[in-house]
């Protein structure tokens, strides 16, 4: 055996995903990478050390059991590897794609410090395709009930991972959403080429064969209140988990002209709603020849990259810091230049111009520099005196982030807020100001990841249990803006 | 999915439909609307609620046969299901004892009228109305609207019926008439609005109008709908639908509402030819 072992060499480096060439995908809604075959996956995982203390799980914000379901990979047990996953993580389609592993699993791994990190999510994304495609997903076996009620709002990734701890503890489980699908932004935003729809159908439907009530077209605030909920409709609990909010604009003269969408829209429109499919899908979308997309995150990415899709000759990404001062995961940067999206770095907008008829022609910029840090630590841009230039473009696709929406949270009276007016809670409880009351994701945190939207519907469901256990309510410390 | 209980067809264009909502209806105000999406392929258009049954969970629309949308949903009858609808949304009117108020109804804006006239009628005020359309065909709930007002006027473009004039006519006499009138309603096609609007600028009267801009999710998530108020951009959907008419830039508004005129017509013409309906 320990001759075996040292016969056989780890390979050195990580294997990469086969993915479509640049420019044929830019043509195209289909997804980039082609994933893992058994054989790959299995010399992925055999670059594991197995650690006996993993840092890898700590990495995670769902604390997956990282180090077990790769050995399980490398013996070649692909659906217990992916069972291992969903004992911490129901998920492992959506997260193996989507989650910034670089700088979370994979940053801890070992192997990273000196040369590459097991490449953990592609193995998730892996084992997690291979269930779907190669066996019935298994229901693990029902729960006594508890005769509790719980009513989870937003079936996005906060509200689905909460919604499936809930219906394993016992619990009754509704979980309400606003659109007519289900998924929240792995629906309506994040594209078809990152994140295929029909894993998300997928991941749904396992969330309702475990016995949640996935309830859409329902938008809790105006069809009913929480209060509603947590006496007459018989919830002991409800855990709200809406997202992010309304888009921001950019504050600059021109903004509604026509062609202008937030990116949000967008994303929606092509994604939700299949714009890219009109006229055999009803609703329409601007494809533009000169597409300009402001902001540095993973959605602006995702905007330019549909606009290319959609036809566009030439989209520009503009972003007032430096490539290095981009939020957006760097895989999502890298494959944004492979396709030819043209960055425009340290250039803000300063007005939109109209054609005269109400749809917007061309976008005026300024040079930046970087200048001294700012509160955020990173360089602050500060415009180049008379550097001014104008552009013609015809849709303009402003992803600088959202503000809070106050659909729901003005129809709750108490609720504390921050002094942005997101929902303030403790941070390991998910406790807000009102008794029974949860909240997570990012109604708490602005904009922010999948992933951690999933840790805090997990945190979230796990003090729901305790709360339904002991009824015990004490969030004195909390602090909002009065 | 949800069912269509009846249908009128209030003219060659205009369409009513109570659907079947259960507890959207039971909570329903006067100035809500909904968004209903036909099938899969659908689009989500905001439409109106005209009115609304708590007893047996029915809200009512009127709409008008515009575009591919409006056009198919036309075509479903009693009986037959709309895949999704959404509502109430939209911050309903704001109802009070006024005193003596105007309600303005344009075209399909009748419709979305007659509940907030209803209901400040029942809140004590003085309510007069007025309703106007194109041409005699389409002018529907004149009973309901007498019903709900104190005093009732009818306008025609053509002169088909009732006075021919457009609605600011004999509302500038009225506002010239009575110096007591606390708020005027308008709901109509933007034109209208923005003509009612200088009209009651001029006597200073408090106008509230209801803006129908392009929304896709109409939950605050896209920002579609953006009007200028005041200076200001503002959501017609969380926002609104109703806002000080004297702020609105309407402008803007018809502009916005244009958007995707040549899509629609690409649209229309491929439902043509798919459903022979010429």
């Amino acid at each position: 055996m320990y001759e075996e072992k040292k016969a056989e060499k780890k390979p050195e480096h990580r294997l990469k995903m086969r993915e479509q060439e640049p420019l044929a995908r830019a043509k195209n809604f289909m997804e980039v990478p082609y994933g893992y075959t058994p054989e790959e996956a299995k010399k992925e995982a055999s670059r594991c050390l197995s650690c006996l203390k993993p840092s890898c799980r700590s990495g995670c914000p769902v604390s997956v059991d990282i180090p077990s379901f790769i050995k399980l990979i490398n013996e070649g047990r692909f659906i217990e590897a992916a069972w291992k996953i969903k004992e911490d993580n129901a998920m492992p389609a959506v997260c193996g794609r989507v989650c910034p592993q670089e700088i979370q699993c994979e940053s801890l791994c070992i192997l990273g410090k000196k040369g590459e990190p097991v490449a953990i999510g592609n193995l998730e994304r892996f084992v997690a395709d291979y269930e779907r495609d190669n066996a019935v997903m298994e229901v693990p076996e029902k729960p006594k009930p508890t005769g509790r009620k719980v009513a989870v709002i937003g079936s996005g990734p906060g509200g689905l991972s909460c919604a499936a701890d809930l219906i394993k503890s016992g619990h009754e489980v509704t979980l309400f959403e606003a659109l007519h699908k289900a998924g929240g932004v792995l629906v309506y935003g994040i594209p078809e080429f990152r994140l295929p729809k029909e894993i998300v159908e997928k991941e749904v439907d396992y969330i309702r064969r475990l016995g949640v009530d996935v309830v859409v077209n329902t938008l809790i605030g105006k069809l009913f209140t929480i209060d509603e909920l947590l006496t007459d409709k018989g919830y002991d609990a409800c855990f709200i988990a809406t997202g992010a909010g309304l888009p921001v604009f950019l504050g600059i003269p021109g903004e509604n002209l026509n062609g202008i969408y937030s990116a949000n829209e967008f994303l929606t429109r092509a994604n939700l709603m299949k714009a890219y499919l009109f006229p055999e899908y009803d609703t329409p979308i601007k494809r533009g020849r000169n597409v300009a997309v402001f902001g540095g995150g993973n959605v602006a990415m995702d905007a330019a990259r549909v606009a290319l899709r959609l036809g566009a000759e030439k989209v520009y990404l503009i972003y007032r810091r430096s490539e290095a001062e981009m939020p957006a995961r760097k895989a999502e940067i890298h494959h944004a230049h492979e396709e030819g999206i043209d960055f425009m770095l340290l250039t803000n907008p300063l007005r939109f111009i109209d054609d005269g008829k109400g749809n917007i022609a061309a976008v005026e910029c300024i040079q930046m520099e970087l200048g001294e840090p700012d509160a955020s630590g990173r360089r602050k841009p500060v415009p180049v005196k008379g550097s001014e230039f104008s552009f013609e473009i015809d849709v303009a696709i402003p992803a600088i982030g959202t503000r809070p929406n106050p659909l729901l949270t003005r129809h709750v009276p108490g609720l504390l807020l921050n002094k942005k007016g997101y929902i303030v809670t403790d941070y390991e409880t998910g406790m807000t100001s009102n008794p029974g009351v949860f909240a997570g994701g990012d109604i708490i945190t602005g904009s922010a990841t999948v992933i951690l939207a999933m840790g805090a519907g997990r945190r979230a469901a796990k003090s729901i249990n305790d709360y339904l256990k002991w009824k015990y309510w004490d969030t004195t410390q909390l602090q909002g803006s009065g | 999915m949800f069912k269509i209980l009846r249908k009128e067809e209030l003219s060659d264009l205009v369409i009513l439909f109570e659907i079947e909502t259960g507890d959207i209806a039971r909570k329903a105000r006067a100035g809500n609307f909904f968004v209903l999406k036909i099938n899969e392929q659908g689009e989500r258009i905001p439409l109106t609620i005209a009115d609304f049954d708590r007893d047996r969970g029915t809200i009512t629309t009127v709409f008008q046969k515009m575009g591919k949308t409006t056009h198919h949903l036309g075509t479903l009858n009693e009986g037959d299901y709309i895949m999704d609808v959404i509502g109430p949304l939209g911050i309903h009117s704001h109802i009070d004892n006024f005193g003596k108020v105007i309600c303005v109804g344009g075209g399909v804006g009748i419709a979305p009228t007659f509940p907030i006239a209803r209901a400040l009628k029942e809140a004590g005020n003085t309510v007069i109305s007025i309703i106007g359309a194109r041409t005699k065909e389409l002018i529907f709930w004149e009973d309901k609207m007498r019903a709900a007002s104190d005093e009732l006027i009818i306008v025609t473009d053509d002169g088909s019926y009732g006075q021919k004039a457009v609605v600011t006519s004999p509302l500038d006499n009225l506002l010239r008439e009575n110096q007591d009138i606390s708020l005027v309603y308008a709901i109509g096609p933007a034109i209208m609005m923005k003509f009612v609007c200088v009209t009651t600028e001029k006597y200073n009267a408090k106008t509230v109008v209801s803006l129908n801009s392009i929304m896709v999710d109409a939950t605050g998530m896209c920002g579609a709908c953006r009007v200028e108020v005041g200076g200001e951009t503002r959501f017609a959907c969380v926002d609104g639908p109703e806002f000080d008419g004297h702020k609105v830039d309407f402008n803007l508004l018809m502009s916005r509402q244009r958007m995707y005129t040549e899509e629609e017509k690409v649209a229309m013409e491929l439902y043509r030819e798919k459903s022979g309906n010429n």
